[in-house]
């Protein structure tokens, strides 16, 4: 029996989030009414003509410059090949000098896969099959909206160094938090900003020839890229130990199904017949705006992790890492640091954020640090109890903000004035001598007999620190 | 003798005539006459009149009407003209109207010129004589058997004729030129970038310009400087703006040094050379520093143009599919409607250059053809600049011969690619360079001679071509 | 000996006309065989040049980092712009079924 090893390589397209299109001032925004969105260069029209989106090579550079590529002199060059999305039958691309090459992204484990290149290029529009299932092959018409048609896309294109299904889960996942760190994408797979199409060969293990690879494409989620790449790389072997061969070809991954299946190959359609694009100058930046880019660049997932990391001291346990990921992940590292900052105990900064804030969703994100600060130092200053802090966390993300002690005193969470305290303490004393005297003899197990006592006399109002602290006190 | 654009906008600018009865009179003027030569495709009288009467509105009220004040001007149909149909002389565009002006239609009308019609052309500006137009020919006004050059025939006729005194056209390896020298007037295809290609329909991207037809180089300066300027629009428009050239045109050529190109002048009829000599001498007869030069190079440049130009067209006209402008021939499916529409729509010539530029395009072909090519372009580049270390301008013929044969040189695309051997040169290097009529050929038709200028000289080759139109018989 | 270059066969005419959405007939095909073999011929007194120090040069112009800022431009009026299109659905552009050559 063969142990056979996969291979594979992931080519990510990534809409940057520019106000206007690649080569053209219409709006670059997405849910819009079809075919709002369009001129004469981005329609195809005869006589139109592209001019480069400056902020579109701006985010095209720091996505570069975050995955440790070369910024390169580039020239931009028209695919040529006929489809109604596709506005004048020729996408204009970057094909033998790409912006970016030569640049490797390290997945949290510490590997690293390299990035060939991260090359600019226009979208299509988008293509509606009407009649019979709405599944292409099966489709009577097509209707297109070209409002997505000159959008600026990234391609980046990885090494075919990676080995697992999980391996490649977690470099797209790494790549979107770098591509949403650079400002130039909202890396929403499901909005189609971020696409992944991975590439999937098999070889026997040890051996260094590449076997032959297909593409799979419709893969709109981390878990159906894990799906169909363990399919994808099943079907290959089960193909090649039964002495067939892998046919080199594009297949669509069916969600539905479990399945990939074979999109027509693509053999004629090969030949492109790349030539450098007449219409646009070459792109060159130069060395003072590479070097503003660079600089200008900012923290990446894998620096805000280690930040965080640093600031509990000491290795995290998996929990804490897997605490420190989802908080990156979703941006919420500021609030843990900001938490932090004014004396909130790490630990507790980042379990709040990673579970109470991060069930927030939207709301979570756009909670103010401060705030935040505020409501968690209610709760390691002894005001709130652990019950009560996730409440008002969670009033305060309902209500997209406000003060966290106001919010308290409103759900009746206000703390006990400390004098009050002690004369509850009284009457309970008071209530049970007999308790009390054991306690006084060293019987620690009333300590919690009298908490209880005490948190029923003020409905739960009183800090159970403080209640032990004051039961000590007395007791001598 | 019809009024030159200078002249007919002092008129207008001095209230002396109204531009309404100028327009008026070109439309008459047009319905009694094109019958017989075909110049135009379409005419856009509504426009023409409601731009008119701005024109005499502004001077009623004070207001600089422009440079061009109520003249009229002849567009080749491959201008998108908003609202008016633009068709290319392609029946895969016939009756299409643009949602949008070129960039030159705009500064056009700022000029308060008038857009009296679209005028004919071989179909995608890929011809030498007009005759690949899908709606039929146009006719030499000089000699209506004869063919009036291409791509820009219908421009080039036009102005010849008298029905405008100024047309557009453009040139991607001699289509404004070529057809000025077949009906002598005067053509220019200016330094590439020089004038906004936004809005032109491209057929070669880097070769296209628009140019300026006229009677006189004087009129021709007049419209290139309203057309030459910075396009925001337009990747490859150079950033520059370009000093006037109407205002230094008749500076005369003193002490100027002239190369007469061989290269651009052997294997043309004996009666053509003789023409281009005599302008040399005109020259010299000015105060020019004449000699003689060659530049073998140039040679070159047919075979390179006819591989760089179908590959660049290939490209640019596969946005003709059917789906969302012009032509749709209805099939089953979607590839089988573009093929059915670009076969019906497209014609023969189209069809080859399409083919001829897939074919240099394609896998396996790119770097003997396509890459070799732009090899030779870069061969042809350097031979101009060496030239243009000893020579101000250089000088030649336009066009091999006199107006030939309707239909003499449809049926042999070689032979009706030799037409463009001498303008070719200057498409690849993207330098100025203009025909300017000087005597006729033993026929009596029209010969032009061809003055070349490096680039950025458009001021220089105008008073070139000025003096030569001063000294021509 | 043929040199392959300059022997433009009738299969890649037709291979040509298929890439390029054409549809030819028989004779076209011939006909434009022969006539694009004539083109080639002369293409092929250039193809043998040894150009290999020069480089191709795309542009006859030198410009370089043409750039437009990230800012709106009115887009077109798309009542306008869908009148003169050939066919159309759900205010979208409406085409044949794409068939059997998906990419």
């Amino acid at each position: 029996m063969t142990d056979w090893e996969m291979v594979i390589g992931l080519e990510v397209h990534c809409e940057l989030q520019t106000a206007t299109k690649l080569f053209c001032g219409c709006r670059n925004a997405f849910g819009d009414e079809p075919n709002v969105n369009i001129c004469p260069t981005c329609l195809g029209l005869p006589g139109s003509l592209p001019v480069l989106n400056e902020q579109a090579v701006e985010f095209a550079m720091r996505i570069g410059a975050a995955l440790h590529c070369e910024i390169r002199p580039s020239e931009f060059a028209r695919k040529n090949y006929f489809y109604p999305d596709q506005a004048k039958d020729y996408q204009i691309s970057q094909y033998d000098l790409p912006l970016n090459a030569d640049g490797w992204l390290e997945l949290p484990d510490g590997s690293r896969v390299g990035v060939t290149r991260a090359h600019m290029e226009e979208d299509t529009g988008k293509l509606t099959h009407i009649g019979a299932s709405g599944r292409i092959n099966a489709a009577l018409a097509a209707l297109v909206d070209y409002n997505r048609s000159g959008v600026p896309l990234v391609e980046i294109v990885s090494e075919p160094d990676i080995r697992t299904a999980a391996q490649a889960r977690a470099y797209a996942s790494e790549l979107r938090g770098i591509l949403v760190a650079t400002g130039a994408s909202d890396g929403r797979m499901e909005e189609g900003s971020m696409r992944v199409d991975a590439n999937v060969s098999v070889r026997p293990a040890g051996t260094e020839a590449f076997g032959t690879r297909c593409e799979i494409k419709n893969l709109n989620s981390l878990r159906s890229l894990v799906r169909a790449i363990e399919y994808e790389a099943a079907r290959q072997i089960a193909l090649l130990e039964s002495g067939d061969t892998v046919t080199q070809e594009t297949r669509h991954w069916d969600e539905s199904a479990g399945r990939t299946d074979s999109m027509r190959s693509k053999e004629e359609a090969n030949d492109y017949r790349y030539f450098p694009e007449p219409d646009l100058v070459p792109l060159a930046p130069d060395a003072a705006w590479q070097e503003k880019v660079r600089a200008g660049l900012g923290a990446m997932p894998a620096d805000r992790r280690a930040v965080l990391a640093a600031a509990l001291g000491g290795a995290p346990t998996e929990a804490e890492a897997d605490q420190i990921h989802a908080v990156v992940d979703l941006g919420l590292d500021t609030l843990v640091t900001t938490a932090a900052d004014g004396g909130v105990p790490v630990a507790l900064a980042l379990a709040r954020a990673a579970n109470e804030v991060a069930a927030g969703g939207q709301a979570g994100r756009a909670l103010d640090p401060e705030t935040y600060a505020a409501a968690l130092a209610l709760e390691s200053g002894g005001q709130l109890s652990a019950t009560q802090s996730k409440a008002v966390l969670g009033a305060l993300l309902e209500r997209g903000g406000g003060d966290p002690a106001a919010v308290a005193k409103e759900m009746g969470f206000e703390a006990l004035a400390s004098d009050t305290l002690g004369a509850v303490l009284d009457e309970v004393i008071a209530a049970h001598p007999d308790e009390w005297a054991r306690f006084v003899e060293g019987d620690d197990k009333l300590m919690g007999f009298f908490t209880g006592a005490v948190m029923k006399a003020t409905s739960g109002k009183a800090n159970g620190k403080e209640v032990a602290a004051e039961l000590r006190s007395r007791r001598g | 003798m019809t009024p030159t654009a200078v002249s007919l906008a002092a008129e207008v600018r001095a209230g002396q005539r109204s531009a309404r009865d100028v327009v008026d009179e070109a439309l008459a003027t047009v319905d009694a006459g094109d019958g017989q030569y075909h110049a135009f495709l379409s005419l856009m009288p509504d426009e023409a009149r409601a731009a008119a009467d701005a024109v005499d509105a502004a001077v009623a009220a004070g207001r600089d009407p422009g440079p061009l004040a109520g003249v009229p001007v002849a567009l080749k149909d491959n201008l998108c003209t908003r609202g008016a149909v633009t068709t290319c002389g392609s029946r895969i565009l016939e009756g299409w109207r643009p949602p949008y002006d070129a960039t030159v239609v705009t500064a056009l009308r700022r000029s308060g010129a008038i857009a009296l019609g679209k005028a004919n052309m071989d179909e995608f500006a890929m011809g030498s004589s007009t005759e690949n137009s899908a709606f039929g020919a146009t006719r030499n006004p000089r000699d209506i058997t004869k063919v009036p050059g291409g791509s820009s025939g219908g421009s080039a006729a036009a102005v010849a004729a008298g029905f405008t005194p100024l047309g557009i056209g453009s040139d991607t390896g001699g289509s404004i030129r070529q057809p000025a020298a077949l009906c002598g007037v005067v053509g220019m295809k200016p330094t590439y970038g020089r004038v906004s290609r936004y809005g032109l329909v491209a057929f070669a991207s880097s070769l296209d310009q628009i140019g300026p037809f006229a009677t006189t180089v004087e009129d021709a300066a007049l419209l290139f400087d309203v057309l030459a300027g910075h396009d925001p629009l337009d990747s490859t428009s150079l950033p520059s703006q370009p000093e006037a050239t109407v205002a230094t045109v008749h500076d005369g050529v003193e002490g100027v040094r002239v190369g007469l190109c061989r290269d651009l002048v052997d294997g043309c009829s004996p009666d053509v050379v003789a023409r281009v000599r005599e302008a040399a001498d005109a020259l010299a007869g000015a105060g020019a520093k004449v000699e003689e030069v060659s530049v073998p190079e140039f040679g070159y440049g047919l075979s390179a143009y006819y591989l760089i130009a179908p590959a660049e067209a290939s490209s640019n006209l596969a946005r003709y599919d059917g789906v969302r402008y012009g032509l749709r021939v209805n099939a089953e499916d979607v590839a089988a409607m573009n093929t059915a529409t670009r076969t019906a729509g497209f014609g023969a010539e189209v069809k080859r250059r399409i083919m001829l530029g897939t074919y240099a395009l394609s896998a396996g072909y790119y770097d003997a053809y396509y890459a070799q090519a732009q090899r030779v372009r870069t061969l042809v580049m350097q031979a101009f600049d060496r030239a243009y270390s000893s020579y101000d301008v250089l000088l030649g013929a336009t066009a091999p011969t006199t107006a030939f044969d309707v239909g003499a040189k449809v049926d042999d695309p070689m032979a009706m690619y030799m037409n463009d051997v001498c303008t070719i040169p200057s498409n690849l290097s993207g330098h100025p360079a203009l025909s300017v009529p000087f005597g006729g050929g033993e026929d009596g038709l029209p010969v032009g001679v061809q003055v070349l200028a490096p680039a950025l000289q458009e001021a220089l080759l105008f008073r070139v071509a000025q003096v030569i139109e001063d000294g021509a018989p | 000996m043929t040199d392959d270059r300059s022997a433009l066969s009738r299969e890649d005419v037709i291979h040509v006309a298929r890439l390029a959405r054409l549809d030819l007939s028989d004779e076209e095909v011939e006909l434009f065989t022969a006539q694009l073999r004539t083109v080639l011929d002369h293409a092929d007194d250039v193809a043998s040049l040894d150009l290999s120090h020069l480089e191709p040069s795309s542009h006859p112009i030198a410009l370089a980092n043409v750039l437009r800022p990230d800012e709106p431009r009115p887009s077109l009026d798309r009542a306008e712009v869908l009148a003169v299109a050939p066919s159309v659905e759900d205010h979208r552009f409406r085409v044949p079924r794409i068939g059997g050559e998906a990419l």
